[in-house]
Order: structure tokens, then C-alpha cells, then sequence
């Protein structure tokens, strides 16, 4: 009897030490894994939550930046042009639309025709809307070795990776759940758009790490470069990652390094403008930015607006029901003690 | 079917002509209408009702979404995109199939660890688990062939990882690892010949886990089902007609499962899934990180938590197999946890063993990752290899109930005597 209580005391205590420890350890995992890319903040979205839905306003002016800036190097080829008519999206007037299809400088490649030939034609509103090259080796051939993607499911693509501690997780993605965000793609691309800045200027110090060049300044030490920096092994001095040729920096590109240039800037696109002749919304690179990235997200989700609007009315029918039908388990139960 | 009789009567001369014919009838009224279910089942026996639902919901969105998919290198990608886009009501059939996944692996593993927790796979329910085990095998390779067909970077680098892992045959009989992968993808590389017969394959195991399921009810409705206190049905106030009792406590634990299956559904579809998954396949370019879906996590977790190649692949199959010795593992004669102090902080850690585990699986190999994994790996199988066994000679459970209507009533008819320890329920003397 003494044997067996004190083994099963022992195993009780060694099974609560173990788990105790074993969260401490948790807690000091490294805030920052490998890869994945810098943490990325988030941005209010009208179209994020449970009832959130997308501001046709914001995803016409979205489509205006696509066309105007975007367009000149990606597709946009899992959308057909009646994508841009339909309700959930930006909802332009089908005549504008079509005119539009008909002027797209990306034509229709059509055919064999009566002679066996494949023509060239104007875009329909069954058509998809096209980027400038026939495919990737066009592309490469044309942007410098650069590969410039699809962007119809560019928002679904892209999610952030989570950046806190291993016991900050489970709350995070409880409260992710909860508030039925699903933004990660949206946010990454709003920060890549606004993540164009000098390169970081960096100071070795005397231990061969490199410290980045604060508002305290460089103090007469010279000044490297670095799109990213290499941390030296077994005490190896960390490694300068300078900005290849052709090359730009980017805060947000996982390896900061990135092919597309800064092409969104302070009114880059010529926004509508409201009954007084001032623009509604400025035409700032931030708001451009928003814009197209929830243009983006409507395009790789086109049917959200629907999808939630739904989601409200079948969760509240079978919130009711789950009610009702315990109040009816608790009526039937009334009948034997239990 | 089973001993309990069915109490049915037809009604109807129809109904009496029928069943002498074929007494289907009076089959399924014994069965899930007057069959006696114990009167104190909680919420966690609600979930073989949940599976079934989950099974059928999975088999239907799966029909219709064969109707519109495209099992084609080329094709399979743009198809799934295009029944998302264009398909009338895929923007809500597609998900629900691809969360239905994550939901039927969310119900099944609520279901195995309730399973483990009140020892329902003791005497005389061995069978019943064990099937049970095999539907879950069944179950994981068919997500596994399911999450190939998007055929997306995270579908293709799964399956050229997780192929890759016969391989490892070959330092058992150099050649035969290679032999079997060159079978199985059906060329010399993961191309659209094997998403072909994955496809082929994914729409085939539902139905050999319908068979199970048939087979694991069968079992169910012999041994009848075990309850909270472990003990046995032992008189009529025992047990309560299946209907409208436990169908009514099982429509309401549906119905609440439902709506997390309807916020992930209809409000935050990706969120279970990749976003490298929106990209198509391509042989070319490796994805940052390889990861499974949530579900595979822990296992992935214990694949690489083994220095060795071979060894990382058996302890990932023997972390699933052994499942099916836990009837002989655990030794102690008392089924219920709730009885046993020791036992019952083991489950608690094993399941946040899993839970670690699962976590872990979704990080880099890289340190301290690898340590904790092979510590947790090791915590895994101590729990049946050692806690289990040994647990169950060493604990003195606390007293049983006499009967499940006194745990229910709380009232003690007759003469109190106390239970001697480790020998209450004895359900192997059945």
C-alpha cells in the first residue's frame, strides 16, 4: 500500500512537473521564425469579420488603379470582364464594361478562322481580362529576367505568418477565429505596396555584428548598405545581403528584395470626384494602396459578399434552432430524473 | 443484429405484409429507436451522430464537386478555381467539402481522445475500436488524396513529400522503396498521372469508410455503448429508449456543432488551409515551408522528430497503429477515468502532448523545434507504453457507483459497502 501511493504521488507530481515545465519552455521560444518574411500589421478592411462586406466605391477606385498602373505588366485572367457587372463586385454599368473589353490593348487571341488562321479581336464581356504578355517566357523575356503573376488569386495567395510566441499562438488564433478574420492576404499586399523605403543603413560593430543606423546617427563609423543582413555563425561576423542590380527594397517582400519597382505613388491615379469638384477620397499612394488590394481581394473572392450575407442568416437560423432544440431535449429529459 | 430485441409492431397491413418479407422496419426501430442507450451520457457521445453527418455531408458535396472537377495536370487548378468562381451555389459547395475535411478530423479526434478518456475500447469493445482505428487510417488517406487535387503548391509538394517517404524501403531492401514510389506516382516524378489515381482512389475510400462505419455501428449496437461511469447496463433504469432521448441530446449537439462548421464555412473558408495552396503546382519552385494540414500536424511532428529517415516513418505509422493495442495496453480493470486520479492527469498531458505536438509539426526543423518534438514524441508513446500498463497496476481508483441509475440519482438503495480497489468493474469477466 505505502509503495503503491508513494509511486502513484510520484508520477502524479512528475506528470505535473513535466507539463509545467514544459510550458515554461514554450513561453521562451523564439519570437521570430525562420523564413516567412517580416511580421506584417493589419488594416481595417470593410469586407473583414462576419458581417463585413466590400465597398463597391472603393472597388471601383481599386479597378481604376489595377487598369492604370497594374495592367501595364499582370493579368488578371481568372476574371472574365461580366465579373466587373456583377453584384458582389465593383459593379460598373455593363455598357461601360463593354466598352472598356473593346479598347483592352490586350487582345483576344480567336480562331482557327474559315482560312485556318488564329486572328486577333476585341474583347468580350465573356472574355478574361488579359495582361500584356502571352506567357511567362514573353514576360521574363520583356521585364529583365522578372516574372511579373496572375493577380486573380494573388489575395488568397499571400498570409502572413504569425510573429509573437509560441503561448501567444493559441490566443491569437482564438482570436482570429472569433472575429472571423481572414485578411492576411489583403494586409500583406497594402504593405507591399507601401513598402517601398531606402535601403537600411547598417554599422558593424567591433564583434562583427551589424547594427542598424538609428536616429542617433552612424557616430563617423562606416556605413553599409543591406537589404538584409545574414547572422554570422559560431561567431562569424554577420553577412551585408547588399541590393542585387535591378533589384529593389521592399519592407514587406520576405528577403526585402524585389523585382517590381515603386510604381504607386501620390495621385498616380486620377480619382472621381464628388459634386463640388474635390476628389471624395485623396489620392494619396496609402489610399491607392487600399484600394487595390481590396480590388484584389474581391477578385480572388468574388462571391464573399454573398458568402457572409448568407453566413448571417444560417448562423442565426441554426443559433434559434440549437436553442429550441434544447429546450426540447430539457423537456423530453423532464420525464426521468436525471 | 444484436441481443437487444425490437419491440416493433406494424401498424399497417402494409407495413405487417412487409415485414415478413423484409423486416427492415422492425431492424432499424430496434435499433435506433427503442434501442437502450445509458441514461447519463454527456455531450462528448454526441459526436458518432456528428461523424455520420459529417461522412454523408462530405460524400455529397464530394459527388457533385466529381461533377465539375477536372483531374488533369493541366486542368485540375483551374477547374476548382472556376466551381468557386462560376459553379451555381461552389462558392458554398467547394468549401464545405474542403472544411468538411478539417471538421470530420476535428469530430473524429473529440471522439477518440472521448474514447480514451472513459475507456471505451475496453472489454467487450475491443472490436468496436479497432474498426474505429481503421476508419481513422481510411479517413486519413482519403484527406490526404482530397488535399492533392486542388492541385495547388502545398497539394503537390505534400504528395511529393509524403510519397517520398517509401522510399525509405530502399535501406531495407535496396530498391523496393524506389520500386514502390515509382508505383505509386506511376512515373518517375509526381505528375498528372498520379493526381489521375488519387482522384480515382479519393472517390473510392469514402465508400470502404461507409463499410466500416456500417461494421462499427454493428459493433457498437452488440457491445451497447459505454457511458461516463464505464459500468455496464445493468437494469431497465439503467438505460433510456435511444428515441426521443439520446436522439434529442444528439440533435442538439449537432445542431451546436453546426454552427462552428457554418462560421468556418460561410465566414472564413481559407483560414484552415494554405494560402501557397492558391498557387498552382509547380515542379520547379519548392514552397518555404512543406506543411499538411492541421490534422497531419502531430504525426508530421513525430515523422521528423526521428534522426533517421526509415525510423521518422515507422514512428509516424506506429503513432496512428498503435492505437489498435490500447485494449491490452491498459491494464487496469476500472473503464472510466473519472475513477482514476493517476490515469486521468495522463490524458490531460497526452493531450496536450498532442496539442504541442500538432504545433510543433507546423514550425521549421530547425532547434529548438527538433528537441521538443523528439520529447514530445517520446511523451506520445509513453503514454501508451508506459502510463497505460503501468498506471493500471499501480492506481487505487477511487469507488465505483454501484450502478449507472445510482450515479445518476445520487441515491444508494441497499446495504453500502466499499468498493474493493482495482477490482470494481471487471469488465473482462463480463
Amino acid at each position: 500500500m505505502t509503495f503503491k501511493t508513494k509511486a502513484s504521488a510520484l508520477i502524479s507530481k512528475s506528470f505535473v512537473a513535466a507539463g509545467v515545465s514544459a510550458v515554461t519552455v514554450f513561453a521562451t521560444f523564439p519570437a521570430q521564425a525562420a523564413g516567412g518574411g517580416p511580421a506584417i500589421p493589419r488594416v481595417e478592411w470593410s469586407f473583414d469579420g462576419p458581417t463585413g462586406q466590400f465597398d463597391r466605391a472603393q472597388l471601383q477606385r481599386g479597378f481604376q488603379v489595377y487598369q492604370n498602373v497594374c495592367s501595364a505588366c499582370h493579368g488578371l485572367s481568372r476574371l472574365s470582364w461580366r465579373n466587373l457587372v456583377q453584384p458582389g463586385g465593383p459593379e460598373f454599368p455593363e455598357e461601360a464594361v463593354k466598352a472598356l473589353a473593346k479598347d483592352w490593348p490586350n487582345k483576344i487571341t480567336d480562331g482557327p478562322n474559315d482560312a485556318g488562321e488564329m486572328f486577333e479581336r476585341d474583347a468580350l464581356l465573356s472574355d478574361p481580362i488579359l495582361g500584356p504578355y502571352k506567357n511567362e517566357q514573353a514576360a521574363r523575356a520583356a521585364q529583365n529576367g522578372a516574372y511579373p503573376p496572375d493577380l486573380s488569386l494573388m489575395a488568397r495567395a499571400r498570409n502572413p505568418e504569425f510573429k509573437g510566441s509560441a503561448l501567444a499562438h493559441g490566443p491569437h488564433m482564438m482570436r482570429d477565429i472569433l472575429t472571423g478574420y481572414q485578411a492576411g492576404g489583403p494586409d500583406y499586399l497594402f504593405a507591399l505596396l507601401t513598402g517601398y523605403t531606402d535601403v537600411p543603413s547598417y554599422v558593424r560593430e567591433e564583434n562583427g555584428h551589424l547594427k542598424p543606423v538609428g536616429a542617433e546617427g552612424a557616430g563617423g563609423k562606416a556605413v553599409e548598405q543591406c537589404a538584409s543582413v545574414t547572422p554570422g555563425e559560431d561567431g562569424k561576423p554577420d553577412v551585408c545581403n547588399a541590393l542585387a542590380d535591378g533589384m529593389n527594397y521592399n519592407a514587406a517582400f520576405p528577403g526585402h528584395q524585389i523585382a517590381m519597382p515603386a510604381i504607386l505613388a501620390d495621385g498616380a491615379v486620377e480619382y472621381p470626384k464628388g459634386p463640388d469638384g474635390n476628389p471624395l477620397v485623396p489620392a494619396t499612394l496609402d489610399q491607392h494602396a487600399r484600394d487595390v488590394s481590396a480590388f484584389l481581394a474581391w477578385a480572388a473572392d468574388p462571391h464573399l459578399n454573398q458568402r457572409k450575407a448568407t453566413g448571417w442568416q444560417a448562423l442565426l437560423f441554426l443559433l434559434v434552432t440549437t436553442v429550441l432544440l434544447f429546450l426540447g431535449k430539457k423537456r423530453i429529459w423532464s420525464r426521468i430524473e436525471h | 443484429m444484436s441481443a437487444h430485441e425490437s419491440n416493433y409492431t406494424p401498424t399497417s397491413r402494409v407495413g405487417k405484409w412487409f415485414d415478413e418479407r423484409l423486416p427492415i422496419a422492425r431492424l432499424m426501430h430496434g435499433q435506433f429507436v427503442d434501442f437502450p442507450t445509458p441514461r447519463n451520457l454527456n455531450y462528448a457521445w454526441t459526436f458518432g451522430g456528428i461523424l455520420t453527418f459529417c461522412l454523408v455531408a462530405q460524400l455529397v458535396t464530394g459527388i457533385v464537386l466529381a461533377m465539375h472537377y477536372q483531374p488533369s495536370a493541366a486542368e485540375a487548378f483551374n477547374s476548382v478555381d472556376r466551381i468557386r468562381r462560376d459553379v451555381n451555389f461552389g462558392w458554398l459547395i467547394q468549401p464545405m467539402h474542403a472544411v468538411g475535411a478539417s471538421m470530420f478530423f476535428i469530430a473524429v479526434y473529440i471522439h477518440i481522445f472521448r474514447g480514451l478518456y472513459y475507456g471505451s475500447y475496453k472489454a467487450p469493445r475491443e472490436v468496436l475500436w479497432i474498426l474505429g482505428v481503421f476508419i481513422l487510417l481510411a479517413m486519413m488517406a482519403t484527406a490526404f488524396m482530397g488535399y492533392a487535387l486542388p492541385w495547388g503548391q502545398m497539394s503537390f509538394w505534400g504528395v511529393t513529400v509524403i510519397t517520398n517517404l517509401f522510399s525509405a524501403l530502399d535501406s531495407i531492401w535496396a530498391g523496393l522503396g524506389t520500386a514502390i514510389v515509382e508505383w505509386l506516382w506511376g512515373g518517375y516524378a509526381v505528375t498528372g498521372v498520379t493526381l489521375n489515381r488519387f482522384f480515382s482512389l479519393h472517390y473510392l475510400l469514402p465508400f470502404v469508410i461507409v463499410g466500416l462505419v456500417a461494421l462499427h455501428i454493428w459493433a457498437l449496437h452488440v457491445a451497447g455503448q459505454n457511458n461516463p461511469t464505464g459500468l455496464d447496463i445493468k437494469s431497465k433504469s439503467d438505460s433510456v429508449p435511444m428515441y426521443p432521448f439520446a436522439v434529442a441530446k444528439d440533435a442538439v449537439g449537432l445542431f451546436a456543432f453546426l454552427i462552428v462548421f457554418a462560421w468556418f464555412v460561410l465566414i472564413m473558408p481559407d483560414y484552415l488551409g494554405h494560402a501557397d495552396n492558391f498557387t498552382p503546382a509547380n515542379a520547379l519552385v519548392t514552397p518555404p515551408h512543406i506543411v499538411p494540414e492541421w490534422y497531419f500536424l502531430p504525426f508530421y511532428a513525430i515523422l521528423r522528430a526521428v534522426p533517421s529517415k526509415l525510423g521518422g516513418v515507422v514512428a509516424m505509422f506506429a503513432a496512428v497503429l498503435i492505437l489498435v493495442f490500447v485494449p491490452w495496453l491498459d491494464t487496469s480493470r476500472v473503464r472510466s477515468a473519472k475513477y482514476r486520479p493517476y490515469y486521468k492527469i495522463a490524458f490531460w498531458f497526452f493531450v496536450f502532448t498532442c496539442v504541442a505536438l500538432g504545433w510543433l509539426g507546423s514550425k521549421p526543423a530547425e532547434q529548438p523545434y527538433v528537441f521538443w518534438s523528439q520529447f514530445f514524441t517520446i511523451a506520445y508513446f509513453a503514454f501508451f507504453l508506459i502510463a497505460m500498463p503501468v498506471l493500471g497496476l499501480i492506481e487505487t481508483p477511487r469507488p465505483l457507483p454501484r450502478s449507472i441509475t445510482e450515479s445518476v440519482l445520487g441515491r444508494v438503495t441497499g446495504g453500502v459497502a466499499p468498493v474493493p480497489a482495482g477490482a470494481a468493474a471487471a469488465p473482462e469477466k463480463r
